[in-house]
C-alpha cells in the first residue's frame, strides 16, 4: 500500500497493480482504494509460481514490457528485495532498494549510505526504473481510482534450476520487525534468552513486534532473525524502544529512520540518550514490566 | 572446481563518513573488507578444506588502495586475487556487476560464485543477482546455511518473520552470504607473511571495456544524517501513582516537558497505532 501512495505522488502517473495471484479478488478492494488506475490478474499456465520466485520475476518483467511501464515500485523487505533484484537483473534495469523516498519530476531518489551516516541522491538515466522503498517509511494513504481490472495471461515456462523446497517458520513467533509500526528491543543487558520473555509480553500488550542487537543475538539471547543493525534488518517503525543497548552506530544503522526512539537504560553516560527523542534512566528490568502494566489491558489508553 | 568471491573495500562500519561536497568523501579513514564478504571468503575456504579440491579466486572492483583488502583476502587462504581498476570511488552497481562478470569469465569459469548480500557503503543489495543474469545461473541471496551435493546447492535464504527458504539450486550458481552462515577465521601473522607471496592480478576497467558515460544509476551527492541530539531524559520510579513520584529534570535540549512525559508514561502518545505520536520528523524523512 505505501508504494502505491508512493506511486502516486507522480503527477503525470498512471498507476498498475500487477497482481501475480489470479485468485486474489479479496486484494482488489484495498488495491482501489489505496490509488490503482488498474488491477493487472496475471494469469500463467503455472498454477502455483511460489516455489519458483525466477518465474515470479520473469512474468513480472513481461508485464513491464506488456503495459510499457515507466516504474515498478515495490517494498524493501527481504522478499520485496530478491524479487525486485530478479527482476532488474532480467531486464537489465537500473534498482534501487531501500529508497527512502523517490521525486517523480527529477527521477532523483534518496537512499542510506555508509549505514545511515550519510543520504546520497542519485538520479536515473534509464527506464523502466526498479525501486524498492523501505518499508514503512511512506504512509500509505486512501486515494479511491477505478482499479478497472485487465487479465493478462502469458504462456511461461517456468525454469525449474532453482526451487524453494521448503519454508520453515522460526522459532521467535510474534509479528516481523520490518513491518511493525511499534518495535521493541533487548540489548546484551537483557542478560538471558529466558528474559527476553519481558520484552515479548510488553511487545505483545503493545502490537510491537521484538527486536535484538548484535550483542544480543551473538550472546544467544534471541535469534538473529530479530536482529537490527548494520548486520540485521533495517526497521522505521513509529515508534522504537531499545532496551539495555548502547547505541552504537551498527545498530543505528537498522533504526536511525524510526520515528520516535526511546531509550531505557540504566547508564547516565548511555551514548544512545545522545540520540534518541526520549530517555528511560532506569533498569529495564524495572522500566519494562511496570510499560507493560501500564499499557496493559484493563488500563483506560 | 573453481570458487571466485567477490568482495569489496569498505570504510570500517565505525568510522565517522564527513562527505566534502559532491561526491567526495573523506576517504582517509580506516578500510576493512565488506563484513558479508568475510562470509562469502570463509564459505568458499571451507568448501575447499572439505575435500572439494576448489580454487579460491578473490575479485574486487575498486581504486588501487582495494589491494589491502585484497591481502587481507589471501591471508585468509584465497588463492590468489584479481582487481578490477577504476579511478573513481562510486561505480554504479549494474556496472559492478558488469565489470566483474568480464573480469571472472576473462579468467577461467566459475563453479560457484559467493558475494556478500550488500555492501555497508553504497548498500546496492544487488550484486549477486546481476551476476545470476549475466552469467546465467541461479541464484540466492541472504543465506545463512549453505551445502553441496552432486551438482546441486542447498541453501537457507532468510525473509521476514523469522522463516527461511530452503533452496535447491543447480551449479553453478551464484550465493549472497549472510551473518549467520559461518564464523569467518582471522588471518595469523604466518598467513599474512604467506599472503604477500600469492598473486594478484590487476586489470584496468578500461581494458573490460565498460565506459558507460553515465551510470544508469548517478550518484549526485552524499549529505550527512544528523544524529537526533539528546533525548528527554526521564528518571524516577518506573511505577508512579497518581502524579506523584517520577522527577524530570531540564532537558539539556529543551525539548522535553512533564506533559510528554506523562502521555509517554501513560501511553496516551503511542497506544493508538495511527496516533500522531509527537512528530519530530528527522531531516532525511520524506
Ligand atoms: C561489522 C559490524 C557489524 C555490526 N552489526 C551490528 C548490527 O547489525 N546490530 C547491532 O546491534 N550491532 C552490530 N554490531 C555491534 C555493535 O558495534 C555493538 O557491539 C552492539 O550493538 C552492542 O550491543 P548492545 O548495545 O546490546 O550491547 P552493549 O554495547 O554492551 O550495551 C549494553 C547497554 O545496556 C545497558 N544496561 C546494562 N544493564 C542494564 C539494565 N539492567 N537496564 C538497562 N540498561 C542496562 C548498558 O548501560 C549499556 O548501554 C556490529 C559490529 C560490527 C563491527
Amino acid at each position: 500500500m505505501g508504494a502505491l501512495t508512493a506511486a502516486r505522488q507522480d503527477p503525470k502517473g498512471e498507476v498498475y497493480a500487477l497482481l501475480p495471484e489470479p485468485n486474489a479478488e479479496a486484494c482488489h478492494e484495498v488495491l482501489r482504494q489505496y490509488g490503482a488506475d488498474r488491477i493487472v490478474v496475471i494469469q500463467t499456465p503455472e498454477a502455483d509460481l511460489s516455489p519458483f520466485p525466477e518465474g515470479q520475476a520473469a512474468v513480472l518483467a513481461a508485464a513491464i514490457d506488456r503495459f510499457q511501464l515507466d516504474a515498478l515500485l515495490g517494498a524493501s523487505g527481504e522478499a520485496g528485495r530478491d524479487l525486485l533484484a530478479r527482476i532488474a537483473s532480467i531486464i537489465g534495469a537500473p534498482l534501487i532498494l531501500d529508497c527512502l523516498d523517490i521525486d517523480f519530476p527529477s527521477g532523483t531518489v534518496r537512499k542510506s549510505h555508509f549505514s545511515g551516516k550519510t543520504t546520497a541522491t542519485l538520479r536515473l538515466n534509464s527506464r523502466p526504473w526498479i525501486l524498492g522503498l523501505r518499508p514503512n517509511i511512506i504512509t500509505e494513504q486512501i486515494d479511491p481510482r477505478p482499479g478497472d481490472i485487465v487479465v493478462y495471461e502469458i504462456p511461461l515456462h517456468v525454469s525449474k534450476r532453482l526451487v524453494i523446497r521448503e519454508v520453515k517458520q522460526g522459532s521467535s513467533g510474534g509479528p516481523d520487525v520490518s513491518e511493525a509500526e511499534i518495535v521493541i528491543s533487548g540489548g546484551r543487558a537483557v542478560g538471558s534468552a529466558e528474559n527476553f520473555r519481558i520484552l515479548k509480553e510488553c511487545a505483545s500488550v503493545l502490537g510491537a513486534a521484538v527486536g535484538a542487537s548484535r550483542a544480543a543475538v551473538d550472546a544467544g539471547f534471541a535469534s538473529h532473525a530479530l536482529q537490527i543493525g548494520q548486520t540485521g534488518k533495517t526497521v522505521s517503525p513509529r515508534l522504537y524502544i531499545a532496551c539495555g543497548i548502547s547505541g552504537s552506530v551498527q545498530h543505528f544503522a537498522g533504526m536511525k529512520t524510526a520515528k520516535v526512539i526511546v531509550a531505557v537504560n540504566n547508564d547516565p553516560d548511555a551514548p544512545i540518550f545522545q540520540k534518541c527523542d526520549y530517555g528511560l534512566l532506569g533498569d529495564l528490568f524495572e522500566v519494562v514490566p511496570a510499560l507493560t502494566r501500564a499499557l496493559g489491558p484493563g488500563r483506560s489508553k | 572446481m573453481r570458487i571466485y568471491v567477490c568482495i569489496k573495500h569498505v570504510p570500517d562500519t565505525a568510522a565517522n563518513i564527513r562527505p566534502l561536497g559532491g561526491t567526495a568523501f573523506d576517504e582517509t579513514v580506516k578500510f576493512i573488507m565488506n563484513p558479508y564478504d568475510e562470509y562469502a571468503l570463509e564459505q568458499a575456504l571451507r568448501i575447499r578444506e572439505n575435500g572439494a579440491g576448489a580454487e579460491v579466486v578473490a575479485v574486487t572492483v575498486g581504486k588501487e588502495v582495494a589491494v589491502s583488502t585484497l591481502r587481507t583476502a589471501l591471508a585468509m587462504g584465497a588463492d590468489r586475487a584479481i582487481l578490477v581498476k577504476t579511478d573513481a570511488y562510486f561505480t554504479d552497481s549494474a556496472e559492478t556487476g558488469c565489470l566483474l562478470h568480464s573480469a571472472i569469465s576473462r579468467d577461467g569459469s566459475p563453479d560457484l560464485i559467493l558475494t556478500g548480500r550488500q555492501s555497508v557503503d553504497t548498500e546496492g543489495m544487488q550484486i549477486p543477482y546481476r551476476l545470476g543474469a549475466l552469467f546465467d545461473m541461479p541464484v540466492a541471496a541472504n543465506v545463512v546455511a549453505f551445502s553441496m551435493d552432486e551438482g546441486r546447492v542447498i541453501v537457507e535464504r532468510e525473509i521476514e518473520g523469522d522463516v527461511r527458504e530452503v533452496i535447491e539450486m543447480t551449479m553453478p550458481c551464484v550465493v549472497g552470504a549472510a551473518k549467520g552462515l559461518n564464523q569467518p577465521r582471522s588471518p595469523t601473522l604466518p598467513d599474512m607473511m604467506k599472503a604477500k607471496k600469492k598473486e594478484i592480478r590487476v586489470i584496468p576497467q578500461a581494458d573490460l571495456g565498460f565506459l558507460a558515460p553515465v551510470p544508469a544509476v548517478e550518484l549526485l551527492g552524499l549529505q550527512t544524517v544528523p544524529d537526533r541530539g539528546r533525548g528527554s531524559i526521564l528518571v524516577g520510579e518506573p511505577e508512579r501513582k497518581n502524579g506523584a513520584g517520577a522527577s524530570v529534570p531540564a532537558p539539556e535540549r529543551g525539548q522535553g516537558s512533564i506533559v510528554e512525559k506523562e502521555r509517554l508514561w501513560r501511553g496516551s502518545a503511542f497506544s493508538s497505532r495511527r496516533g500522531k505520536a509527537r512528530s519530530k520528523k528527522p531531516a532525511w524523512a520524506p
